[in-house]
């Protein structure tokens, strides 16, 4: 019997187009767009100012605070400005421009591709390190990765899950770096033992991917503790609490954190990142993108520095096709639809998606007959047609009491619902409300 | 039979003899002592329960009167000064005067003006679109168009213009009670002064971006450069972000920013056409393009 | 690009699962039903059907579009689902105009009333049938003799107590009256497992096919339109409850309690001068199954989507509910059938154990 989660949960369909395509690399882009806040927390402050020649790894701007991340610059050439861009929503936010000018990498960046398996830092040296390179959390909630790293006084880890599940039908970043970075990730499986103290590590992996399970398999056995999970297929099984209930059948506490039951979850994406930072002294600037759709040419993997815009990686992945009707920067369960292309591919995009016009609408809605299948769906046993309906009716109080807060906004709700109604817009709404209420009232 | 009648009324009263004595000892027993004032500045307030005052409904308006000692922070926008005055004269205190307010639309980016960009495909309504949205336009500060502020208002005094996408104030229904400038997520309802006939001027944007790209988004963008606050005789003008403001309290209707202003974002409601007229202004709810082009032109 | 980007909030792909898809499948489940109905009822039975189907939409389609005046949506079947399960409740041979008053009350009170598909407190066809049954209590108990295929159409109103029979629970009801076994009632009426199994005795249209409604029920568990909840709720409520009853009032097992026993509705005085056990003709647990469209209300009518609960926890005490208030009614009330009732009651529970009946919550501590 292969592992899952037990509450909800649904099976779109995966359309894995791009797993067998490999890791691709990419001509430099002319000019990149770094966005200021890329990542959960306070946005960084840029420490280069129009004019300015920065080499590829240079850091450029600054986190602000401990829940904030380093930014580095993932080209080499001149800083054209620092303005407004507009993100997937529309909304302008401060960005640096860099103008690419070569590719001259600062010097302590080792390049070479040898694996390196001796680790030599001390744990303290270790999240240090990773808090100056930059890394988050690579799977999509771009978390600074240091801040998980960092085991809170009078708690402590038992284990050490790696995120291998990938479980956004369509991508297939992790599955790709799974395959040809095997290696590398196990010694970032050590290295994170180390930083967070733990002698037993787990990597979680979805049964539709069973090369990424041999090789992973493969590449683990010298290495004590670590272990690989196959899990029965299952959306949103890479969520970090559905992970963990189904490897170590542990529930995260309602408002708790993993660490709260000796967890620490980390996506395999980010694990590589803290391999080249510890064992490369390469910060965060680049990372693998999945390109993919069914009307697209060449469903690709690329290996993509940070600020590329994804109009870029569409044109050498077979260009745009002609019915595009949505341009979805992440997975289609989870990911924001882009405004237009100009975006620039940030630390949390895993993949670009494009969906053909046919598809890009939503479907008539029809009145919630009571069919209780969101109900049903919901991989955190809450009831989604009442938390949209008190989320309409903005009944902030009875949300709170309903548990609007354990929502993960997996979108498992409004995929099921027959009646095609935006339940998880109006609980989004909700849960924005209460999380302000909450706020206030510390 | 007759006497199957008789035992049945006599049967019925007797029910309804016993319920009424119990009833009149149970309300005796529970009754609560309420100050009657409530009660009697209860009705004098309009009834709307639309909690403009910030309270749940009138009744608890009433009550926060009667319990608290001065008017301070409690005013009935809908009731306006004469309700106020009839509530004082009732709790035989001083009346609070306010000037009275009506809401205001300050965008004006209709469907020519400020052309699609992307076509938005969620929950229809404003709050959930600008929480991931900047909008469906090239302006991310003006109106959704999904009338949040229609479903707020109580009055029927906002509906949304099929023509140009934006809700329209109807001045004469609208009580300023504030419940649409709550519901807006862009924040571009105001309450301005009400004017005599319900005249105004006002910019009709806010945009904070540069001109240029204000303009590139919305040809009637405020642009920020200057001009209405350079003719302004009254210093009603102010600048910042970008953005001309009016304020209403010191604005004398003068119109003279109105034909100043290069892209038209400034917008005379409620004045007689001009000299020289080709097209009548439209009378309340004029914020129409056209109309004011006219009225520039003829300058 | 001239083509506008469409945004929009994720998730971005739906399960392609709609309303009408599922109504649908609902209506292919009752195929079967229909089909040994219209075998053993004849052409009355399709008639019958046609007749409550067409009124069904017709009702719904005018309401929706001159009273309420909002879209119209009777295109999503679920008025025609209404319009099968009121024609399964109905007797073969029920003159068309009671079917239609029938139709009218479902739709217009039991439906429309409260705002259409997803705001009915109560099941729109069983509400219809509810009513009729009050209203027009003898023609809507007297079943047709099922005749095979060549039954006529219509059964004229003259031969109304010629050719019609009783369904086996009203049998029974009425057998234990005159003081009959069990066992002796059964064989007098020719009544066998088979025959129940089969849908050869008398009852509504849809009721009589215990093997017909079991396909629909896997239909329907297949195509993941139902959870199982619901009905092995009923069905194993039934089963238990009778079954308890059924071991308890065995023929032979006479218990004699002196005078200060503890009265039981079930204990009668005799004149003995003592407590005596009457008695106590119930059917074993299989013949309650099998009867009195107990599956028929367990798998179509009780799993409304609308009316019942929404947790699994819910369905279950919903469906246990329903077993438990059928077998009360079918044992001791007046009726000797009573799973309408029990769904129209459970139903005005549904509310309630939505409020207080939640999932549990993931992670609760």
């Amino acid at each position: 019997m292969l592992k899952t989660f037990k509450t909800g949960g649904v099976h779109p369909p995966e359309n894995k187009l791009s797993s067998k395509a490999g890791i691709a690399s990419l001509p430099l882009p002319k000019t990149v767009v770094i966005p200021l806040s890329q990542h959960l927390g306070v946005p960084s402050k840029a420490i280069v100012c129009k004019g300015d020649i920065v080499k590829t790894g240079q850091l450029i701007a600054q986190s602000e605070g401990f829940v904030s991340a380093n930014i580095h610059s993932p080209v080499s050439g001149v800083v054209t400005k620092i303005d407004k861009t507009p993100d997937t929503g529309g909304y302008k936010k401060d960005a640096i421009f860099i103008d690419v000018q070569g590719d001259e990498w600062i010097e302590t960046i080792d390049r070479s591709t040898e694996l390196n398996k001796t680790i030599n830092l001390t744990q303290g040296e270790i999240v240090k390190k990773i808090a100056e390179f930059g890394i988050v959390g690579l799977g999509g909630a771009t978390f600074p990765a240091h801040v998980k790293a960092s085991v809170p006084k009078g708690k402590t880890a038992e284990y050490l899950i790696i995120n291998g599940v990938e479980c956004e039908p369509y991508l297939t970043s992790d599955h790709a770096l799974m395959l040809e970075k095997a290696e590398e990730i196990c010694v970032g499986i050590e290295i994170m033992k180390k930083a967070i103290g733990v002698s037993k590590a787990i990597i979680g992996i979805e049964n539709n991917k069973p090369d990424a399970i041999d090789t992973m398999k493969r590449a683990s056995t010298g290495y004590q503790g670590t272990s690989v999970q196959a899990l029965k297929v299952k959306y949103p099984q890479g969520g970090e609490k559905q992970l963990i209930k189904a490897i170590l059948n542990r529930e995260v506490p309602s408002g708790g954190l993993p660490i709260d039951i000796g967890a620490v979850v980390f996506n395999v994406g980010s694990i590589f990142a803290v391999y080249e930072a510890i064992q490369k002294n390469k910060p965060l600037f680049e990372r693998v993108v999945t390109v993919t759709g069914k009307e697209i040419a060449k469903p690709s993997n690329f290996k993509v520095r940070i600020g590329t815009p994804i109009s870029y990686l569409i044109d050498l992945a077979g260009g745009m096709p002609e019915n595009t009707g949505k341009i979805i920067y992440g997975g289609p369960m989870m990911g924001k639809a882009a405004i237009n292309t100009e975006i620039p591919v940030v630390k949390g995009c895993s993949g670009i998606l494009l969906v053909s016009s046919g598809e890009s609408c939503r479907k008539a809605i029809e009145p919630c007959m009571r069919c209780s299948k969101c109900v049903s769906a919901c991989p955190m046993g809450l009831e989604p047609y009442l938390l949209a309906v008190l989320g309409e009716k903005s009944m902030f109080d009875r949300l709170e009491a309903e548990k609007v807060m354990d929502c993960i906004e997996c979108g498992s709700c409004s995929y099921t619902c027959p009646s095609g109604r935006p339940l998880l817009d109006y609980i989004r709404y909700g849960k924005t409300n209460v999380g302000k209420i909450i706020r206030a009232r510390k | 039979m007759s006497m199957i009648i008789v035992y049945t009324i006599a049967t019925l009263s007797g029910i309804g003899v016993v319920s009424a004595i119990v009833l009149y000892f149970v309300a005796q027993k529970f009754k609560v002592y309420e100050d009657p004032r409530i009660d009697e500045v209860e009705n004098s307030l309009p009834a709307a329960n639309c909690g403009g005052c910030g309270y749940a409904g009138c009744r608890n308006f009433a009550e926060a009167c009667v319990k608290s000692e001065t008017f301070d922070g409690l005013y009935c926008p809908v009731g306006g000064n004469d309700v106020m005055s009839k509530a004082a004269t009732i709790l035989g205190r001083n009346a609070v005067e306010k000037e009275p307010q009506v809401a205001v639309l300050l965008c004006n980016g209709h469907c020519d003006a400020s052309p699609k960009t992307n076509i938005y495909n969620g929950a229809t309504t404003c709050a959930i679109e600008s929480a991931l949205y900047g909008g469906d336009t090239g302006c991310t500060f003006g109106c959704l168009g999904h009338g949040d502020c229609v479903t707020a208002c109580t009055f029927n005094a906002i509906h949304i213009d099929t023509d140009t996408g934006l809700p329209v104030v109807i001045d004469d229904k609208c009580t300023a009670c504030g419940a649409c400038v709550k519901a807006c997520p862009k924040g571009i309802l105001e309450l301005r002064k009400r004017a005599k006939a319900n005249r105004k001027i006002y910019v009709a944007c806010k945009n904070e971006e540069k001109g240029a790209i204000a303009k590139k988004s919305c040809a009637v963008a405020c642009i920020g450069c200057g001009k209405c606050f350079k003719v302004c005789p009254y210093e009603a003008i102010t600048m910042g972000n970008n953005l001309a403001y009016i304020d209403a309290d010191k604005c004398r209707l003068c119109r003279k920013c109105v034909s100043e202003c290069p892209t038209q974002s400034i917008i005379e409601v409620g004045f007689p056409p001009r000299k020289i007229k080709e097209e009548a202004p439209g009378a309340v709810t004029g914020e129409n393009a056209p109309a004011d082009s006219s009225n520039s032109v003829s300058n | 690009m001239d083509k506008l980007i469409t945004v929009s909030p994720s998730p971005h792909v739906h399960s392609g699962q709609s309303v009408s898809k599922l109504m649908y499948w609902v209506i292919i489940a009752m195929l079967p039903a229909f089909a040994v109905s219209v075998y053993f009822f004849g052409i009355g039975a399709i008639y019958l059907t046609l007749l409550s189907v067409a009124s069904c939409v017709f009702f719904e389609y005018i309401i929706q579009k001159y009273l309420l005046k909002t879209p119209v949506r009777t295109s999503d079947g679920s008025a025609i689902v209404t319009g099968m399960l009121l024609a399964f409740n109905l007797p073969s041979g029920l003159p068309p105009f009671i079917v239609i008053v029938g139709a009218l009350v479902a739709i217009g009170i039991g439906k429309m009333t409260f705002g259409g598909l997803g705001n009915n407190p109560f099941n729109p066809a069983l509400v219809g049938r509810v009513f009729l049954l009050l209203s027009f209590p003898t023609r809507m108990t007297k079943y047709p003799v099922a005749e095979g295929f060549g039954t006529p159409m219509i059964i004229p109103s003259e031969a109304l107590d010629a050719s019609t029979g009783a369904t086996p629970l009203g049998i029974i009801k009425e057998g234990i009256k005159s003081g009959d076994g069990i066992g002796q009632i059964l064989q007098s009426e020719g009544l066998s497992y088979t025959d129940l199994f089969t849908g050869n005795i008398g009852g509504s249209l849809g009721e009589i096919a215990a093997s017909a409604l079991l396909i629909g029920f896997a239909i329907l568990l297949i195509k993941k339109v139902i959870t199982w909840h619901i009905p092995v709720s009923v069905m194993g409520t039934v089963l238990i409850f009778t079954g308890i009853l059924w071991l308890f009032g065995f023929e032979g097992h006479q218990i004699v309690l002196d005078r200060t026993g503890i009265s039981l509705p079930l204990l009668q005085y005799t004149d003995k001068n003592t407590l005596e056990l009457v008695p106590f003709h119930m059917a074993d647990p299989l013949f309650h199954l099998l009867t009195g469209g107990l599956i028929l209300g367990a798998v179509f009518m009780a799993t409304d989507y609308v009316t019942s609960p929404m947790t699994s926890k819910g369905q279950l005490i919903f469906g246990v509910g329903i077993g438990i208030i059928t077998v009360l009614i079918r044992v001791f009330g007046a009726y000797p059938e009573g799973v309408s009732f029990a769904i129209l009651i459970m139903n005005g529970f549904t509310p309630l154990i939505n409020r207080y009946v939640k999932p549990r919550r993931f992670g609760k501590i």
